[in-house]
């Protein structure tokens, strides 16, 4: 077992109104070494607060989160994370970018970073783009960036928090087909947060369930599909079968 | 497109900004050669020209503008890192920018003039009360606009370095520093224009040397056109300096898109 989060439970106070509400109840989930778990649910299900708690940047009154048997304390070399927004620094180039993070742990000397740079570059497919800024980069080539700045850190957890959630249609499926191959390569222990079903479907090996106020883990499903995956999956009958389970568990409690 | 037409279109706000200056020049020119201004209260282009050429070579003009460059530069330096250095604190630690906020809008806002007299009790009329009034009148602007563009940072940004596990000093020099340069330059920009006019004020009111001193024994000695020259290198340094300044903003912000 690589990340285990354990009865983690988190409220939020309410300044106006001075009380705690729960936004998460008790959640535990455990992702084994190499294993590409995604958590589903709707908006306001405490997801994000999960994904946030994990990579150290909320503090949670109760339960454990522990990469490789260590609880964590904060923000931790063993963790990497793809933000929604791309969060790229606006004065830096995709290259510099892209060595930011490994800059910021200090864990590789320069001739390292300089090395994994280039490489995780061509990875994400950014060759011939490293001295382009982020602005004039495409939402999609600017996620590839967020991406690659992560895997280059090295981490022992990928965690993305809905990274494709501001594409637009077309990309976003292109990007999911890209991130399998890229992951295909890294075989990163990945915790991939969304709140759309399919893409969990298409890219986890599992995917996690949560309900909504307070967010609580509702189910968890083994995606049985094998590797690689094809866009073509998604309109595979038995695709079709899981999404609509996990929509009938989502359904129920939005009545 | 034929290349003349390339050429004014690239170079249109120059080629205007001249044509017009040379067709006041010249109408002045020719008012003043009629004999219509009485050379006591207003000079003449030709007469400024001949009067800068005389206190260039035989005058004091160079001793006077080494005097206040120096003064100027000095106190704009302390101004400068001051300036910033305080801007950014202030950004970050609201409770530290609560306590000083009433003193900045006071300062900020007060004709800073008004301290001049006082400055000139404390540091006699030597260079440092100019140095200083060069200081008071930069430091603010500088130091708003800084704080301005520390409490603009992108918070998504500073969230991104703490999962990486910045530290404080991290944060200060990628994040910070670098995101408040546009609004330093903004500040710096309007310090500099602040700045002439603290060294020019200074002098005036005490000192037997400087740019400042030049206008102010011109007008007492109606030397009109020595006071003309004056005002005439003030007014250059002015359109240098912004013109710096301004380039200095474009370098730095030429991975904004609006810039490309």
């Amino acid at each position: 077992m690589k990340l285990a989060i354990d009865h983690v439970s988190k409220n939020y106070r309410l300044d106006r109104e001075s009380r705690e509400v729960p936004a998460l109840v008790d959640v535990s989930l455990s992702v084994d070494d190499g294993e590409f778990m995604a958590i589903v649910g709707p908006s306001g299900c405490g997801k994000t607060s999960l994904m946030s708690i994990v990579a150290g940047l909320l503090p949670f009154e109760k339960g454990t989160v522990s990469i490789d048997g260590n609880p964590i304390q904060g923000p931790g070399v063993d963790r990497a994370v793809v933000f929604q927004h791309a969060s790229l620094l606006p004065w830096r180039t995709v290259s510099g970018n892209i060595r930011y993070g490994m800059e910021l742990q200090r864990r590789f000397d320069a001739a390292t970073m300089t090395e994994r740079t280039e490489y995780f570059t061509k990875l994400v497919g950014l060759g011939g783009f490293e001295r382009h800024y982020p602005s004039e980069l495409s939402g999609g080539m600017q996620q590839r960036t967020n991406l690659a700045r992560a895997l280059a850190a090295d981490p022992v957890v990928l965690l993305m928090d809905e990274p494709f959630a501001a594409l637009d249609a077309q990309t976003r499926e292109f990007m999911q087909s890209e991130l399998l191959k890229i992951w295909a390569q890294t075989r990163k222990t990945v915790l991939f947060i969304t709140h759309q079903i399919n893409e969990a479907v298409y890219l986890a090996d599992r995917v996690a369930v949560m309900s909504s106020r307070p967010g609580r883990l509702k189910g968890l499903f083994t995606i049985p599909f094998g590797r690689p995956r094809t866009l073509a999956l998604k309109r595979d009958p038995k695709f079709l079968e899981i999404e609509d389970e996990i929509w009938k568990l989502i359904e129920e409690e939005q009545r | 497109m034929n290349p003349k037409q390339s050429f004014y279109k690239r170079y249109d706000g120059l080629i205007l900004g001249a044509i017009s200056v040379l067709l006041v020049l010249a109408v002045w020119e020719i008012i003043w050669e009629l004999g219509w201004i009485s050379p006591l209260f207003f000079s003449g282009p030709s007469a400024v020209a001949k009067q800068f050429r005389e206190t260039l070579l035989h005058g004091t003009l160079l001793s006077d503008m080494a005097y206040s460059g120096k003064n100027f530069a000095l106190g704009f330096l302390f101004a400068s890192v001051a300036g910033i250095v305080f801007g950014i604190i202030f950004g970050w630690y609201r409770w530290i920018r609560l306590l000083s906020n009433p003193f900045v809008n006071a300062f900020y806002s007060m004709p800073r003039i008004a301290m001049v007299p006082l400055i000139i009790m404390w540091f006699g009329i030597g260079m440092w009360s100019k140095v200083f009034t060069v200081f008071l009148f930069a430091f603010f602007p500088i130091l708003v606009n800084t704080v301005a563009g520390v409490k603009a940072l992108d918070p998504d940004l500073l969230r991104a370095a703490r999962a990486y596990c910045a530290t404080d000093w991290q944060i200060f020099t990628t994040v910070a520093l670098p995101g408040s340069v546009p609004f330093i330059l903004t500040g710096i920009r309007q310090g500099v224009s602040l700045g002439l006019i603290g060294i020019v004020i200074s002098e005036m009111f005490g000192g037997s040397e400087g740019i400042g001193f030049m206008v102010a024994y011109g007008g007492q000695t109606f030397q009109t056109d020595t006071l003309f020259v004056g005002v005439v290198v003030i007014a250059s340094a002015g359109i240098l300096f912004t013109w710096l300044a301004e380039k200095l903003e474009r370098r730095f912000s030429r991975w904004k898109p609006e810039h490309h």
